[in-house]
């Protein structure tokens, strides 16, 4: 390429540049107060719609002018709504609000920006360093956190692409486009990508196997067919910041010389396709997209596929199939996709992650990537660390944190004072870790030896009331569920362990199952054809390895440690602990087996308990009466006096 | 036993269908047809697949069973309430299926099933994305966070009441 070219490029984006920095700067020095909301799905599930209409009705009410900024998501799910109130005239920095409802919302309009009041007892903290308000950034959920892929999230408005210009965004294309694709991709090699999918594949490898593949008809496809149900990182950054990822496709095509690209997106995450469908269009506005990208003579455009809701799908051949309109099944690897793919066309397909960590690599450079993480897992990784946590939500750290690092000092540890038991990652085909791993590093390697892996990056934390039993239950259903149905061990073989671990969260558990479970589950990862069907059994391989005695409790005692299963456990109400004339268990149980005994104290029906804890919750705690117990044999029966004629 | 077509349904159908004939043909087109589709009548009756089926030159067969093979498509109407239990892990390790079995019971229904009077029906959704406010689950559009089986009955009881108040409106005006 000619300097004159480059220069061309760069001049081109420069223009574009300086136009969003200028709108965005009188933004940003308007003197007005600026009311920032997160407005995923997850503020939006939590209220943030109704939030920002208080926010809006509150503020025309009292004449006030201010702007209602909507922003993506932070990944603070525990602190939902955010919201961030920047009121340079009150002499407070940018404060943090978490749970802003709609109430809350008209006392801060009110107090706040009316009276100068910010309201103490309500702050999180500030957003900046500052001599008045400690800085969130105390607190480990913030400054313990490495920001690669999610840096934007939270920032900016995800629907107005002039502030992701205006910060930077688009830069690392036009360095691209000054550069050879053999370049590009050497420096994602340098920095040792790994695609965040969840198989930890090297990106640069993968991309120079898709260079090399002969067709004039090359496609990239981004995957975000996201189905682990515990997981949610792909759709939070296609809803928080779409730009960048497709500033990485953008990339990723240039390099591999791809003309379409194709996102896969779940027709589940309603919001994310809305926002990339708009995101692509003012793309292709601001001619990051389109013909002749930037001057440099790169043609590119972005088409969406709305997936249709089969986990299977996010395996790329699978993935194919459905795009071309046929029942999503893997089929056999070689051809892979980069020689052969959607309808025969060379195609490379990339995770939303993968592609969202490019730009910054072009923009800083393999080697500064390389110094985040460890030698063999460079970069970092985003977890949703969900389930029996303080502070659950998206987190994304250098890979070679410890499990003990990120669950008890990022995300606050057990709440109620329980015991840690295990956590479990990477979904349905993660495993189950007990603490003896909490000094585990988080990368791919070091997972996958532990027996779980990276997968999606889902992360249930587990106390001790759960059981590890009905957990490989719950995978397991699910992943039966999602079986295509093409190899019969995955198919069939999901269902009979399935089956047994049914039996056995039934009390029903019998001698061998054990050895059965571990048999089968072998047998299905050796004779199945895909991901899915090699990593079903691992939710319980790994929790027969680490929590053997709590399946031998089910078999041998009837008993659920964890007190989870139903069949096993029972309720009853401690006649010593009971108040007379307390109603809360009986008003509150779903089938009416609370019933008035002798001295007006409460005892449960076993036959009709459905065991569903309501009782135990409504007891007030000053009495604490309700006892759940297991085997369920331990629980001492009541008799129900005879209904009273009236 | 599938429900029989409303006088809605065959409305949408009609629209449907032209939007069908002016789409581009080939075999690709089948999943987002299939998803205008029940966009248009919230399910995919029969005679919605045999239009995309004979749109595309495609076995009706095959539509089905492309159809049946993903978990976005539903052969029954959804009713005006539809309720979804979230099951993603977070809330299924706070108890989400005892939500689910107490929304089965005050319904009678069973999940993926519609009430008779198609004022509710039954899913269960992967994660909302909301797994702090677990177990969580959605009856029309508005999310309910912390659910309790104490929960279910108001909710159902609000729905219903607020339908019986409209009703006497209506008869009012």
């Amino acid at each position: 390429m000619t300097v004159d070219a480059m220069q061309r490029i760069q001049a081109a984006y420069q223009t574009l540049a300086d136009e969003a920095r200028a709108r965005q700067a009188q933004f940003d020095q308007s003197p007005l107060p600026k009311i920032h909301i997160g407005m995923a799905t997850c503020g939006i599930a939590s209220g943030a719609l109704e939030t920002q209409a208080a926010f809006e009705t509150a503020l025309s009410e009292r004449g006030i002018d201010a702007h209602v900024h909507t922003v993506g998501c932070v990944g603070h799910c525990y602190a939902e709504p955010v919201v961030i109130i920047d009121y340079p005239d009150s002499g407070f920095p940018p404060i943090l609000y978490p749970e802003v409802t709609p109430g809350k919302a008209k006392m801060l309009v009110k107090l706040f920006l009316e009276e100068g009041d910010p309201r103490f007892e309500h702050v999180m903290g500030a957003t900046v360093e500052n001599e008045m308000i400690p800085s969130v950034m105390e607190f480990a959920r913030f400054n313990r956190e490495t920001r690669v892929i999610m840096d934007r999230c939270g920032r900016i408005d995800p629907e107005q692409i002039h502030e992701y210009v205006a910060d930077g965004g688009y830069g690392a294309l036009a360095t691209a486009l000054c550069r050879t694709p053999e370049g590009v991709i050497a420096e994602v090699d340098a920095a040792g990508l790994r695609g965040r999918g969840g198989a930890g594949f090297a990106t640069a490898r993968k991309w120079r196997a898709g260079w090399a593949a002969s067709g004039s008809d090359k496609l990239i496809v981004c995957n975000a067919d996201e189905g682990d149900p515990g997981a949610y990182m792909d759709r939070t950054l296609l809803e928080s910041n779409p730009h960048q990822v497709i500033e990485g496709m953008i990339i990723a095509a240039m390099a591999v010389g791809a003309a379409r690209g194709l996102f896969y997106v779940r027709a589940e995450y309603p919001l994310a396709v809305r926002i990339l469908t708009s995101a692509v269009e003012q793309a292709r506005q601001m001619n990051f997209l389109g013909t002749d990208i930037l001057g440099s003579g790169l043609d590119f455009d972005i088409d969406l596929f709305q997936g249709s809701g089969a986990f299977v799908c996010g395996e790329e051949t699978a993935l194919i199939r459905s795009v071309e309109g046929y029942r999503g099944m893997p089929r056999h690897r070689p051809p892979y996709p980069v020689e052969r793919g959607l309808d025969g066309r060379p195609t490379v397909i990339n995770n939303v992650k993968t592609l969202a960590t490019v730009p910054p690599i072009l923009e800083k450079g393999g080697d500064w990537f390389r110094g985040i993480g460890t030698a063999d897992s460079p970069g970092t990784a985003v977890f949703s660390v969900v389930g029996n946590v303080t502070h659950p939500g998206l987190v994304e750290i250098p890979m070679g944190v410890t499990l003990r690092e990120l669950i008890f000092e990022i995300c606050g540890g057990i709440p109620n004072k329980k015991q840690f038991k295990a956590v479990q990652i990477g979904g349905p085909s993660g495993g189950c870790l007990s603490a003896d791993f909490l000094d585990t590093p988080v990368d791919f390697d070091a997972l996958t030896q532990a027996g779980a892996m990276m997968g999606s990056g889902g992360m249930v934390v587990m106390d001790e009331d759960c059981c590890m039993v009905d957990v490989s239950r719950y995978f397991l259903d699910f992943t039966q569920k999602e079986s295509c149905g093409k190899c019969t061990f995955c198919r069939i073989g999901t269902h009979h362990l399935l089956e047994i671990l049914r039996r056995l969260t039934r009390g029903e558990g019998r001698e061998g199952d054990l050895a059965q479970l571990e048999t089968l589950g072998r047998a299905v990862k050796q004779g199945s054809l895909c991901g899915l069907g090699k990593t079903a059994p691992n939710p319980v391989l790994t929790s027969l390895a680490y929590f053997r005695d709590e399946y031998e409790a089910h078999i041998k005692e009837g008993r659920c440690p964890g007190r989870t299963c139903r069949t096993l456990t029972a309720f009853y109400i401690d006649l010593d602990k009971c108040a007379r004339g307390c109603d809360a268990c009986v008003g509150c149980c779903p089938v009416d087996a609370v019933f008035t005994t002798s001295n007006r104290k409460k005892g449960i029906d076993q036959q009709v308990c459905v065991k569903c804890g309501e009782c135990m919750v409504a007891c007030p705690p000053d009495y604490d009466a309700v006892v759940k117990i297991s085997p369920a044999t331990l629980a001492p029966i009541i008799e129900r006096p005879a209904e009273k004629k009236s | 036993m599938p429900l029989p077509l409303s006088a809605e349904d065959r409305a949408h159908l009609e629209i449907l269908q032209k939007q069908i004939d002016v789409s581009p043909k080939g075999r690709g087109r089948l999943i987002p047809l299939l998803q205008l589709a029940q966009k248009a009548l919230g399910y995919l009756p029969d005679e919605a697949l045999s239009l995309v089926a004979d749109h595309l030159a495609v076995t009706r067969s095959e539509v089905y069973g492309v159809a049946s093979f993903y978990n976005q498509f539903r052969f029954n109407p959804p009713g005006k309430n539809p309720v979804k239990v979230c099951m993603g892990t977070a809330c299924h390790v706070r108890g989400g299926e005892i939500i689910l079995e107490n929304f089965e019971r005050k319904l009678e229904i069973r999940e993926g099933e519609t009430t008779d009077d198609r004022e509710f029906s039954i899913e269960r959704v992967a994660c909302v994305g909301c797994c702090a406010l677990a177990p969580v689950a959605l009856v029309g559009e508005t999310l309910h966070g912390h659910m309790a089986p104490s929960k279910v009955e108001g909710l159902v009881l609000r729905v219903r009441l607020e339908k019986e108040k409209a009703q006497r409106e209506a008869a009012k005006s």
